[in-house]
């Protein structure tokens, strides 16, 4: 198989959170990314999160119609590291050397936009799941984000029928939109 | 209940779980109840959302999980800064924890000695006071001392030329020097210290006093000529600006200075010297002024007294033709000029180093 098939194929499976896939590109990209970070004033920690977003931008992206990458995995990622990396360094005003590895890099800042608005989305997402408490909180993820059915969730909270984790269900998952909806209209 | 239903129904029709039939009532109704319509289009953006919150979620759980596989199979390993220190490395990163810290710990150690200082009992003021007058004993002595050096002064009339003394330096390896004239006009007997302190007795080969340049040629048998000379002299003009040094016995020790070029003519437009900006006293006269490349550009022969920073230094070229007319009037001289300068390139130090010990100081017996 040429590199190039490889990398599509690799993509593919990012786009369907393929773990082989996920863990391929993990292992060929993380050592690179590391010392980028590190050799720039960051820590492991900074690394293992620059490096996370910089694939969750690759997925997101990878899971668009037009789907299209112009240049190697590689390539994209250390791109995005980079950007997201010089960013975060200026936000914290630590911003002394310039980030450079001769490294090949290619434009990503209007994938940078996206996925910040994407971002903010999740963000507000998840500080509305944050703020519901328990059980609601894992009672809905339960349903929403395992897409486990309603009498599966029964057994596993102890609700004794499926209707009464339905009534439940329901009330949680009015206050998480109250909690979201009043967010989001804050934040547009 | 009606209400969990009817959400039970949204769903099932935006996940697309009803059937044909199913489907049909419910989107006659959605068309007939505005309210349901709104519903539907609200709950379809939430889910939406909550899909992507899930698949971001779901992946960020699977990095997790690939992060830790990796780290315990050891094909990502940590990763200790490369190319600096530890030391270097943590340096960079607390920096500006340190600097917090270390002014927080002179804020406190101001304020402590200022709290000593408010609170201790007051010193013995006798004691301030003895030490007081010491100063002040020691403020006399210094006085005197100042007083003695200014009646020095007053013996040496301001504006009187100096005789003395003053610089030159080797143009040829042979033993040949080159000074300002001035220097060394009527003298009966010339002698030329380097700057380790040993005098050689020296003759005038040449003066010209227009020029202000004379040749001085060592005539002792101590003197050991050096293989070649570290600086070259130049025939090219010099430009504006251009940083220059000197090195020359305003004292009874070598002292170096430096400043640059400032106009390429000298006193009311004289096209045979440079106007520099260097700091030069009597003693400096016939002294060599270089560039950075270690080629001499001109010889040191006057200051402005009417301005203060304004010196005047022959340019080199003279030299060569200085040299051109002793060889017409005498051919038992053989001047080879040195044309190359082993010193470019170097630091300063360096180039300092190699020059001196071909820089003498002009000592003149009058008659």
């Amino acid at each position: 198989m040429s590199t190039l098939e490889k990398e599509k194929e690799l993509l593919k499976g990012l786009a369907n959170n393929n773990k082989d896939a996920i863990e391929a590109i993990y292992r060929d990209n993380y050592n690179l990314i590391q010392s980028l970070i590190v050799n720039n004033n960051g820590t492991e920690d900074d690394a293992r999160d620059i490096f996370q977003e910089a694939l969750i931008v690759l997925y997101e992206k990878s899971k668009t119609d037009t789907f299209e990458l112009n240049c190697q995995i590689r390539t994209y990622l250390y791109s995005v590291s980079r950007r997201l990396w010089l960013k975060k360094l200026q936000y914290a005003r630590r911003f002394e050397s310039q980030v450079e590895l001769l490294e090949e890099t290619v434009p990503v800042e209007e994938d940078l936009d996206v996925h910040n608005k994407l971002n903010q989305q999740y963000g507000i997402m998840r500080s509305a799941m944050g703020k519901i408490g328990e059980p609601c909180k894992s009672l809905l993820e339960a349903f929403y984000v395992h897409h486990k059915n309603m009498i599966e969730i029964a057994s596993f909270f102890g609700y004794t029928n499926a209707d009464n984790a339905k009534n439940q269900k329901y009330k949680c998952l009015m206050r998480l939109k109250k909690l979201f909806f009043a967010q989001y209209k804050n934040g547009n | 209940m009606d209400q969990i239903l009817l959400l039970e129904a949204v769903e099932r029709y935006l996940r697309g779980e009803m059937n044909d039939e199913e489907k049909r009532v419910f989107e006659d109704m959605r068309k007939s109840n505005p309210e349901l319509d709104q519903m539907v289009v609200e709950h379809h953006f939430f889910l939406e959302e909550m899909d992507r919150y899930g698949e971001i979620k779901r992946f960020k759980a699977n990095l997790y999980d690939t992060h830790h596989t990796l780290q315990e199979i050891g094909d990502i390993k940590e990763l200790n800064p490369a190319g600096q220190g530890k030391i270097a490395y943590l340096w960079n990163r607390y920096r500006r924890v340190v600097a917090v810290a270390a002014s927080i710990a002179g804020i406190t150690a101001l304020l402590i000695s200022g709290l000593t200082v408010a609170f201790s009992p007051k010193a013995p003021i006798r004691d301030i006071e003895e030490l007081r007058r010491k100063v002040t004993f020691l403020e006399k002595k210094t006085n005197n001392q100042s007083a003695q050096i200014n009646d020095v002064r007053k013996k040496i009339e301001p504006g009187t030329p100096i005789k003395f003394g003053g610089t030159s330096f080797l143009v040829d390896s042979k033993g040949y020097l080159v000074t300002s004239a001035h220097v060394v006009q009527d003298a009966s007997k010339i002698f030329v210290q380097n700057n380790k302190g040993a005098d050689f007795r020296a003759t005038i080969v040449y003066t010209d006093l227009e020029k202000d340049l004379a040749i001085l040629r060592i005539e002792d048998q101590d003197f050991k000529s050096p293989a070649s000379l570290p600086y070259s002299i130049g025939r090219s003009t010099t430009d504006i600006a251009e940083p220059i040094f000197t090195l020359g016995y305003p004292k009874d020790e070598i002292v170096y200075g430096e400043g640059y070029l400032s106009a390429k003519t000298g006193l009311k437009g004289d096209t045979m010297a440079y106007q520099i900006s260097i700091s030069a006293n009597p003693g400096n006269s016939g002294g060599p002024v270089l560039n950075k490349n270690g080629e001499v550009i001109g010889i040191l022969n006057a200051r402005q007294t009417t301005a203060d920073g304004v010196v005047f230094a022959i340019k080199s070229k003279n030299i060569f033709r200085v040299v051109d007319e002793l060889k017409k009037k005498d051919s038992s001289q053989h001047i080879k000029i040195s044309t190359n300068s082993a010193l470019k390139g170097m630091d300063r130090v360096q180039q300092v180093k190699k020059i001196e010990d071909c820089i003498y100081m002009v000592k003149v017996v009058l008659n």
